[in-house]
Formats: structure tokens, C-alpha cells, sequence
């Protein structure tokens, strides 16, 4: 049974189609990519999956259970973790409280633990930290732990989203463009940091990117999006080579 | 000329020995020098005052005489100097050394014992020092009740990132229920009849009445939740706001609220303790909410709610919990308040106790506990301190405020959490290493 299997995906904004007739299946384990010009709807079907958008029509399954119109809150606690296009920390926190916060839906103690301050609390809020902190350390982050986001550099910021991406404990991971604006050196480092979470938690990667560097390099299997729709579908090679992707989007020059 | 210099040098050493020590007296010290001289106020304060030409101590630090005439100003400055400078700072160095030990130990031994130890001698000055003045009384369990309801408003404004203008009506709510629960059952009224219960209990009663209060408020946040939490933004300040008209209206046309000529009759039953207490456990449940990682949904809520809730927040509960949780101890605060006064009307909880909250809120700074209780206590003191000026204090309070905004406009302490455990340790760290 596949990890997500997405069938027939529709979307609709007003009148627009945003996304038409979308399929989809990430096994355990897997690495996705979709590629595409800008306003292809990639991110719209990202939207859909975490459940921003309840779609127009079609079914979405996670580890067999029907997700659609389901809130996001649920969705990503089933184990679903994703990044933003413009990363979306929370401007005021700092790193370690991203990440701790990021395992909201895994508390025990209730309100009532909240508000007391009793030792279950206080234990579970440290065991949260452990693992938190040790989250940083995969991310190389560690020694940030007590800044407030905003004030890191813009590399530091990315790694602070996948380690909050993390503490969800996902077994699905959404990554929307997650090496945009980054230095060629950043960017070789976030291919090993992915490839890292990739092996140590046998992690299924659905990937939004336009660096074909990082693509090529990391999926199995990569889609094409334009207008909504599939124009291509296949392994790394195959999409290299496809006349229709070159046409859509890669464009006749040579690439990587 | 010689001799003049080496005095001079003499004092300056000895002023920077002072400060030395006073460097590293902890919280304890400075507690143990406020009583020490809240106890010498005590005894001697009025015949000082008269000495320095007062007719009597004054009652806030000598402002409120400075602004009722200002000839008084060097008397009053005399008299905080010779009263509580001079007495806490001597105390505070001098048993230095000994209550930095002190400090170290009631740590070691638990963290609630120290921290129950400070709050009881916190008390017990502010216990002595009021004990002379029903005036001193009276302000201090108001600013207990401001500090209560400007930190439930900043959990709304500072912590969730909506802006609420609906506590005067929670104050309303809690205010009106608390005191309809206390008169019914304890007091021989003409509208609520005889007591049903021995007035004996009532003082034992009392919390019920506030949390009564409290669920009463909560569930009227609820109201102005439902419709308003499905978007953010405006929608909340005006839906809130109209609540608070509607509650005013509501009371002034229930007759057996009394209506506009309002409700009397409260036993006084929020005495300086009570508030005290009161107050405590509103500023510890607060203070333990927002640092847990539960309550601080509410920042990541404000910060980004589409990341919260794909990060597994449970964005609209959070706001819920956040709204009726504020909601709760505003309207617990207003039973307070009934209960002080003895006597509450609608326009007690009206656009002015608005502003007025709104001031304590901004001026303290928001997402700040430490913040709202300065603030609070800073506002409040300040009202008091104005009140000579009669109407003219409508017209330099606010230009305080503004003037102030220009310069922080943050608020004194924003988004600053502190640590209390720290505020309770020992300052002088070598000494503590040597043990």
C-alpha cells in the first residue's frame, strides 16, 4: 500500500482550474519531485495534501486513512511534515521553541497541566526539549538554539524550518522549494541534510524545486506540472530528455 | 582644601563600596530592607513628616503631595529619602552577606519554599506600610485588580495578537455575577431577600463567588468568539467592542440589577489579603500558561496560524482556550473589584476602564508578564498620583502616555519573559562557590 496515493485531484479558484485531474503515489521511502514553471500549481497541490484547500474533487489517502477535509493540524500530526516557499517561522520565538512547538499535537498534559505547573509537566516539557535540541544538533543549529529567528542568516532560518518540519516525527515530508535563495554552498549542504533525514528515518520526500541540480540529483521519480495538469512523469533521465518538459519548461538551453 | 578633598574621596569610596554591596543583594535582601523600613514608617513616619513641615505622611511617595503643591516638593523628597532611600538601602547592604546566604539555602531547599518565603515578606511590607493608611489600602487592592486584568488582556493582545476591547464587559460579568452570588446567599438585601446561608461561611464562599464570576465572563468570551474567530484581524476589536456597549446597556436596563443607579450592598470581603492572594494565583497561572509549550501556541498562532496549524496546532482551540482563559480572570478580577468598592454601576466598566487597561497593557508592554505587572502598577500609580489635578488629569495623562510611546513604543518590557527561579537565586556567585 502506497504511503499517499492522491487520485483524480481537482481544484478550483472561482472560476480558475488550478489543478486538474492530479495523481499521485509516494511509497515508503520514496523521493518525489514536481517540477514546473511558475504558477503551475505546484504549491496549490501542496495546499491540498496538508489540507489548506479542501479540493474541488478527488480523493486523498495517507497511510490509508481518507484525508480530504480534514484540518491541517490533523493531517500534519498524522505524519505529515512540510516546509513553506517563504518558510513562515514565527517571528517573535525562538529556535528551540519553533521546534518544541512543532510537537504540540504529541503533549500529554492537558490545560489543567498548563496552568499549574505540576512535575508531569515539567518532565514532559523537558523530554520535548530533549529531543528537540537533538534535532538542532542534526541540523547543525545548535549553538542558535536561544535566538530569536529573525535575527539568524538566511541558511540558519531554512534549517530551523526543517527541523520544526521534523519534530512532527513525519513519515511524509512536503519540501517547497527548499534550497530558493540560497548560495551554491548552502545548497550542497541542504542536499546532504536531506539526504541525511532521508536515510536515518527512511523518510518518503515530496519535493517542489526549480534547481534542477537538486532534482536530478536526489528524486527517483519526477512529475511535471504546467496549468494544473501532468505533462510528464518518469525517472530523472526520462524527464531530461522528454520534449514536451523541454518545451514547457526546461527550455532548449542546456541545463544544470 | 586638603582636608575638603580627602572627605570627598572619603565619601565617594565609601558611596562606591555602597554600591558595590548593593550590587549583590538579592530579591531576599531587598525584601527584608522594605520591611525593615515599611516598620520604621510605621512608628516614626508622621512625626517625620510633621518635622519636614507635611501635615502627615504622605501617602504615595510623596507624589501626590508634589502634584497637589509643589512648594511641599523638597519635604516630600526629604521624607522618601530619609523614610525608605536611606533606611533600604542601609539595611539592604548591611545584611547583605546574610540574606544572600539565605537566599541560597531556602533554593536549595525547594523552589515553592523560596518562592512562598519572598511573597510572604512581599506581604508583610506591603501589609505594614498600608496598615497606617485606608488610602494606602484602597490603592494598593486596585492595583492588584488592574495588574490581574492587564495580564488576562495581554494573553489576548500580547500573546494571541488579537486586539480585544471586550474586558470592561468581562469585568462587567464577573463583577455583576459575583456580586448577585454573594448578596443572595450571605447578605439581608432588599431585593435578594434574607441570606440563605449563614453569613459565617461567606468569607469561605467568597473564591466560589469570583470563579462564578470568572465562568460567567468566559462564557460571554464565548460569545464574541464564535462569530469573530473565523478570521482575524478587525473583526474582533469591533465585535468585542460592541460587547462591551451591549453588557453596559444590558445591566442598565435590568432593574433587578439595579440598572443605571447600580448594585450595592456587597459584603467587604476582598480585604488586603484576599486581593493579595487573589492576585498571586492569577499572576502564577498566567505566568506558568504562557510558558508552557501549550501556551505558546498562542504566539505561534499570532506569528503565522497557516505554519502553527501545519506544524499540528490546534490553531482554533488555542484561540479559545487563550480568549476564555483571559476572559476568566478579567471577569474574577471584576468580582474583586465589586467587592472592594462595594458598590458597582455599568459606567464603572465602560470605554474609560478601556483605556484605561489598554494604557497598562501598552505602556507595560505586550507578551511580557513582568511587563503588565509594571505596567499596571505604574499606570495605576500614576492615576492616583494625578487625581489633584482634577479634570486637568484627563489632559496630562494621556500626554504622558504619548510622550512616553515616542520613546519606547513597544512598551517599557515587551516581549521579554523572565525567569523567576532566577529572580530567587543568590547574586553573589563566588560567595556560593566558596561554601
Amino acid at each position: 500500500m502506497a504511503l499517499l496515493q492522491v487520485n483524480s485531484l481537482t481544484h478550483f479558484f472561482g472560476g480558475l482550474r488550478a489543478v486538474h485531474d492530479f495523481n499521485l503515489k509516494i511509497g515508503k521511502g520514496d523521493i518525489v519531485g514536481l517540477i514546473g514553471p511558475n504558477g503551475a500549481g505546484k504549491s496549490t497541490v501542496f495546499n491540498l495534501i496538508t489540507g489548506m484547500y479542501t479540493p474541488s474533487e478527488g480523493q486523498i489517502t495517507f497511510k490509508g486513512v481518507d484525508i480530504v477535509r480534514r484540518q491541517p493540524y490533523h493531517i500534519a500530526a498524522l505524519g505529515i511534515g512540510r516546509t513553506f516557499q517563504n518558510m513562515r517561522l514565527w517571528r517573535h520565538m525562538t529556535v528551540m521553541e519553533h521546534v518544541k512547538l512543532a510537537r504540540y499535537s504529541k503533549i500529554r498534559y492537558g490545560l489543567l497541566g498548563a496552568f499549574l505547573g505540576v512535575r508531569g509537566r515539567d518532565r514532559e516539557e523537558e523530554e520535548i526539549e530533549e529531543r528537540a535540541r537533538s534535532l538542532l544538533k542534526m541540523m547543525d543549529i545548535e549553538r542558535f538554539s536561544d535566538e530569536i529567528v529573525v535575527n539568524l542568516p538566511y541558511g540558519v532560518q531554512r534549517r530551523v524550518e526543517m527541523a520544526r518540519a521534523m519534530a512532527v516525527e513525519p513519515e511524509l515530508l512536503l519540501l517547497d522549494e527548499p534550497t530558493a535563495g540560497m548560495n551554491p554552498e548552502e545548497m550542497l549542504e541542504m542536499l546532504d541534510v536531506f539526504r541525511q533525514i532521508h536515510e536515518e528515518f527512511d523518510l518518503a520526500i515530496y519535493l517542489i524545486e526549480h534547481r534542477m541540480k537538486v532534482v536530478m540529483d536526489l528524486c527517483e521519480h519526477i512529475q511535471t506540472l504546467n496549468f494544473g495538469e501532468i505533462i510528464a512523469e518518469g525517472t530523472p533521465e526520462e524527464i531530461r530528455s522528454d520534449p514536451v518538459v523541454i518545451e514547457a519548461y526546461l527550455g532548449e538551453e542546456e541545463m544544470i | 582644601m586638603a582636608r575638603v578633598m580627602e572627605a570627598t574621596k572619603k565619601t565617594g569610596s565609601v558611596l562606591q563600596m555602597v554600591k558595590e554591596r548593593l550590587a549583590v543583594v538579592p530579591l531576599l535582601g531587598w525584601l527584608f530592607a522594605a520591611l525593615f523600613a515599611a516598620g520604621i514608617e510605621y512608628f516614626i513616619g508622621d512625626p517625620v513628616a510633621r518635622l519636614l513641615g507635611l501635615s502627615k505622611a504622605p501617602a504615595l511617595f510623596g507624589l501626590r503631595t508634589i502634584v497637589d503643591s509643589v512648594v511641599k516638593t523638597p519635604s516630600a523628597v526629604g521624607y522618601v529619602l530619609l523614610m525608605y532611600a536611606l533606611p533600604v538601602g542601609l539595611v539592604a547592604s548591611v545584611t547583605g552577606t546574610w540574606t544572600n546566604r539565605w537566599a541560597g539555602r531556602l533554593l536549595d531547599a525547594s523552589f515553592v519554599v523560596s518562592l512562598l518565603v519572598h511573597l510572604a515578606l512581599l506581604y508583610a511590607t506591603l501589609h505594614l506600610w498600608s496598615s497606617n493608611s485606608d488610602y494606602r489600602v484602597l490603592v494598593l487592592r486596585l492595583t492588584f485588580i488592574s495588574v490581574m486584568v492587564t495580564l488576562s488582556l495581554n494573553v489576548v493582545n500580547g500573546y494571541l495578537g488579537e486586539f480585544s476591547c471586550s474586558h470592561p464587559g468581562f469585568m462587567a460579568l464577573g463583577a455583576y455575577t459575583a456580586s448577585v452570588v454573594t448578596v443572595l446567599f450571605f447578605v439581608n438585601d432588599d431585593v435578594f431577600g434574607p441570606p440563605l446561608l449563614p453569613p459565617v461561611v461567606g468569607p469561605f464562599a467568597f473564591p466560589i463567588a469570583l470563579i462564578a464570576g470568572g465562568l460567567v465572563a468566559s462564557a460571554g468570551a464565548l460569545l464574541v468568539a464564535i462569530p469573530s474567530f473565523r478570521t482575524r484581524g478587525d473583526y474582533l476589536a469591533i465585535i468585542s467592542l460592541a460587547f462591551t456597549f451591549i453588557v453596559k446597556s444590558l445591566i442598565e436596563n435590568l432593574e433587578i440589577f439595579g440598572g443605571p443607579r447600580g448594585f450595592m450592598n456587597q459584603p467587604q470581603w476582598a480585604t488586603l489579603p484576599v486581593a493579595f492572594v487573589t492576585m498571586v494565583v492569577c499572576v502564577a497561572i498566567i505566568y506558568n500558561f504562557v510558558r508552557s509549550t501549550l501556551g505558546k501556541a498562542t504566539c505561534a498562532v499570532r506569528d503565522d496560524e497557516t505554519a502553527a496549524g501545519h506544524l499540528t496546532v490546534n490553531t482554533r482551540r488555542t484561540k479559545m482556550v487563550a480568549f476564555l482563559f483571559a476572559a476568566f480572570w478579567a471577569g474574577a478580577a471584576g468580582g474583586l473589584l465589586a467587592h472592594v468598592l462595594g458598590y458597582i454601576n455599568p459606567g464603572n466598566f465602560g470605554l474609560l476602564k478601556l483605556s484605561e487597561v489598554l494604557a497598562m497593557v501598552y505602556f507595560g508592554g505586550l507578551n511580557s508578564v513582568v511587563g503588565s505587572v509594571v505596567g499596571a502598577v505604574s499606570i495605576q500609580v500614576l492615576g492616583e498620583v494625578l487625581r489633584p489635578l482634577q479634570i486637568l488629569k484627563w489632559i496630562v495623562f494621556p500626554v504622558i502616555i504619548i510622550g512616553f510611546m515616542m520613546f519606547r513604543p513597544t512598551g517599557l518590557i515587551a516581549f521579554t519573559e523572565v525567569d523567576v527561579r532566577e529572580w530567587l537565586a543568590p547574586r553573589d556567585r563566588t560567595d556560593r562557590e566558596g561554601e
